[in-house]
């Protein structure tokens, strides 16, 4: 025996429960990475038979086929046939079955087979099948493939080890002589063998409850659909605003606490303003999205775990289709409402590579949770509090229409795009929708813990790298002690400004704004924080000083000003993580380049024409 | 019984079986997809449902046990031809 751990891969069709076996058999121990060169995420963990062996398993994309039609069906394929680079040949592969829908997941399993791997099917949510009034014999279906097949139940825990028991002697008995019953033309030929095993295998049928299909009749309903839609959305980002209030502060309150705790404790210096302004403050100002990126996610998964989130997609198809996406693009582009980084992440999801490009490219116009700080603070600073109708604030009026500013922004510039630069034949809608599905809280918190991880990595790198080269620049070089002007105006950063000046100055932006969009270009909300230094910086004298930041814009500011730096962050890219984030799920700079030039090119026209139409009306 | 019409004309909850596809009007890569869900000259379909708000696009239909969504665009180059046995009690 060799002493590296065999590898054992799991692959099937989407919706068959393979990643809830895959849970099940490995547990949280799981391993999150990219296939080398593409962005198809590679989920191993450990497994352990019955007498303590070890083996690696890795749960590869779901595939409807071994023709490729996206890449991750290309690296399931690669892996299958052992020619994916960055992965080892498998030494067995478990073939996951939905035992409710046999028919059509056989031509997968058929088509695997064929190769004359090392296979062991697992007959998955066999529980289902027979709520679904289906009777199915597994020793026909063995007889029929020629490979042997354990029913499962992976939710259940059932199943678990017979099929581990089956692996290991596919494992010892390596098959020579394997008889495959596969017809040789591919593809038409595959559904009509699939059809023809599954009937060996179905003992008997009868219409069982068919409480999936009810439910449906509701949620597809085509007036009620939507406004049930309407009221999962409007719970979410109720949800992701009002829960985060108290984990937001508790991450404040501790940052600030090791802060002062290294304040007390290293000598002034360099070093301690590099840990308590670079390090902490950087790295805090974005680990305090992580309350509402989780409860954003928990939404998302358990959406995506029920079966709903395809239903999501279904109902807004139309709508998405009117501007060239498709009902795929919903769920990425909802999720960059909390953060662009996640929704650019999901849009993996998406098979046309056009649909996915564009995709990315206009989500970082929807407004993510970051501008929410830029925007509280503008609004309750030039906008009044006066009621506009029962119930209805001129404030909270504001707010929305900067949404709606972005989505309509976001919807003309995918149909530009569509038409340009991702010009191609519209893609189709094809896509399943799962039966619904109670689901199972363990599979939830593995997903969650995952997506925090992954974030929580991210804030540790990327972001750190980025906060500490703003942080640099506005540091250095030290001002003399005989000079009149301030660090910031010394600064590399202060410099910098002054050049950006002129050219934001048509559209109402003075020098202290051009500082102070610098460092947002980490986050956005560091913009606030950036004007409140500057500006306490600049006090005359103590008095002045004492004001608040939102005492000190009004005096500062004109309307026009302060409406034309809101409508420049409803379009202006500034969020160096997107940027990498792009750069990282298209391979290579020049579709972030492309991105950051347009909206850039979007937020000083719509902050132009915000500037001079208010000063037109005497704002 | 009416005879042969496209997926997109069917009406609700009536089952058909496929008699033809105008794979030419489909690309390459969605004809695969399409197979790979058992859409296939010969496959017993049934239309579920039809878009939101009184729209004809996307459809949903039920193909053996699976239930799958396919746009107006595509449905219309499947010709289908209804049989009898529909809307269970």
């Amino acid at each position: 025996m060799s002493e590296i751990a065999p590898l054992i891969v799991l692959a099937g069709n989407p919706n068959s429960g393979k990643s809830a076996l895959f849970n099940a058999l490995t547990g949280a121990r799981q391993k999150i990475a990219n296939y080398p060169g593409v962005t198809v995420e590679r989920k191993s963990g450990h497994f352990s038979f019955a007498d303590g062996r070890p083996a690696e398993l890795v749960d590869l994309p779901g595939s409807y086929s071994l023709d490729p039609t996206s890449p991750d069906e290309e690296v399931t394929r690669g892996v299958i046939m052992g020619l994916q680079k960055g992965e080892r040949r498998p030494d067995a592969i478990i073939l996951v079955l939905d035992a409710a829908n046999l028919d059509n997941h056989l031509r997968f399993a058929l088509e695997v087979i064929a190769l004359g791997s090392p296979v062991v099917v697992a007959l998955n949510m066999m529980d289902l099948a027979e709520r679904d009034g289906l009777t199915l014999d597994p020793a026909k279906l063995e007889q029929a493939l020629g490979v042997p097949v354990v029913p499962t139940v992976a939710v259940r825990r059932r199943g678990l080890q017979d099929l581990s028991a089956a692996v290991e002697s596919r494992l010892q008995h390596k098959p020579d002589n394997i008889e495959p019953v596969v017809a040789k033309d591919r593809d038409h030929g595959l559904g009509k063998q699939a059809k023809r095993i599954a009937k060996l295998a179905i003992v008997s049928e009868t219409a069982g409850r068919r409480w999936s299909e009810r439910a449906d009749a509701v949620f597809l309903h085509p007036f009620v659909g939507p406004l049930i839609l309407f009221g999962v959305l409007f719970v979410m980002f109720q949800a992701v605003f009002a829960w985060s209030e108290a984990p937001i502060g508790w991450i404040e309150g501790a940052s600030e606490w090791v802060a002062a705790a290294v304040e007390t404790n290293l000598p002034a210096g360099f070093i301690r303003d590099f840990i308590i302004e670079g390090a902490i403050g950087g790295v805090g100002s974005v680990v305090v999205f992580l309350p509402q990126i989780l409860i954003l996610f928990l939404f998302i998964l358990l959406l995506e775990a029920s079966g709903y989130m395809t239903r999501a997609a279904y109902i807004m198809d139309r709508m998405m289709a009117s501007v060239g996406l498709s009902g795929r693009s919903f769920i990425p582009l909802l999720s960059s409402f909390a953060c662009a980084i996640p929704g650019i992440m999901a849009t993996r999801s998406i098979s046309d590579p056009r649909d996915r490009l564009t995709t990315i490219l206009v989500a970082p116009l929807m407004t993510c949770s970051a501008r929410l700080p830029v925007y509280a603070i503008i609004i309750g600073a030039f906008i009044p509090p006066t009621q506009v109708g029962p119930g209805i604030g001129l404030q909270g009026l504001v707010l929305f229409g900067l949404y709606v500013f972005g989505i309509i922004g976001a919807m003309i510039v995918a149909l530009v795009l569509r038409s340009t630069v991702t010009k191609g034949p519209n893609s189709g809608f094809l896509m399943e929708m799962p039966k619904y599905q109670l689901p199972l809280m363990k599979d939830i918190l593995i997903g969650l813990w995952q997506r925090a991880w992954i974030f929580l990595r991210r804030a540790g790198t990327i972001i750190f790298a980025a906060t500490v080269v703003l942080w640099l620049l506005l540091t250095f070089p030290k001002v003399p002690e005989d000079s009149a002007m301030s660090q910031v105006d010394y600064s590399a950063a202060g410099r910098i400004a002054n050049v950006i000046a002129p050219i934001v100055k048509p559209v109402g932006f003075d020098r202290d704004i051009a500082l102070a969009l610098i460092p947002a270009m980490a986050a956005r909300e560091v913009a606030v924080a950036a004007l409140a230094t500057t500006y306490a910086i600049d006090a005359p004298d103590e008095e002045a000083e004492a004001k608040s930041l939102t005492e000190r814009l009004q005096s500062r500011w004109s309307l026009p000003t302060a409406l034309a730096f809101l409508a420049w962050f409803v379009f202006a890219p500034q969020c160096i993580s997107t940027i990498a984030v792009t750069r990282r799920e298209t391979n290579g700079w020049r579709w972030p380049t492309f991105m950051v030039v347009y909206l850039f090119a979007l937020a000083y026209v719509a902050a132009g024409i915000t500037y001079w139409s208010a000063v037109a009306l005497g704002l | 019984m009416p005879s042969s019409t496209t997926l997109d004309l069917l009406s609700i909850r009536q089952s058909a079986e496929v008699v033809a596809i105008d794979w030419t009007a489909i690309s390459d890569n969605e004809g695969r997809r399409l197979r790979a869900l058992g859409i296939d000259v010969g496959a017993p379909v049934e239309k579920l449902y039809k878009g939101m708000f009184g729209m004809n696009d996307p459809i949903a239909l039920k193909v053996g046990r699976m239930m799958i969504a396919v746009r107006k665009s595509h449905a219309r180059a499947i010709s289908v031809s209804p049989v009898a046995e529909t809307i269970p009690a």
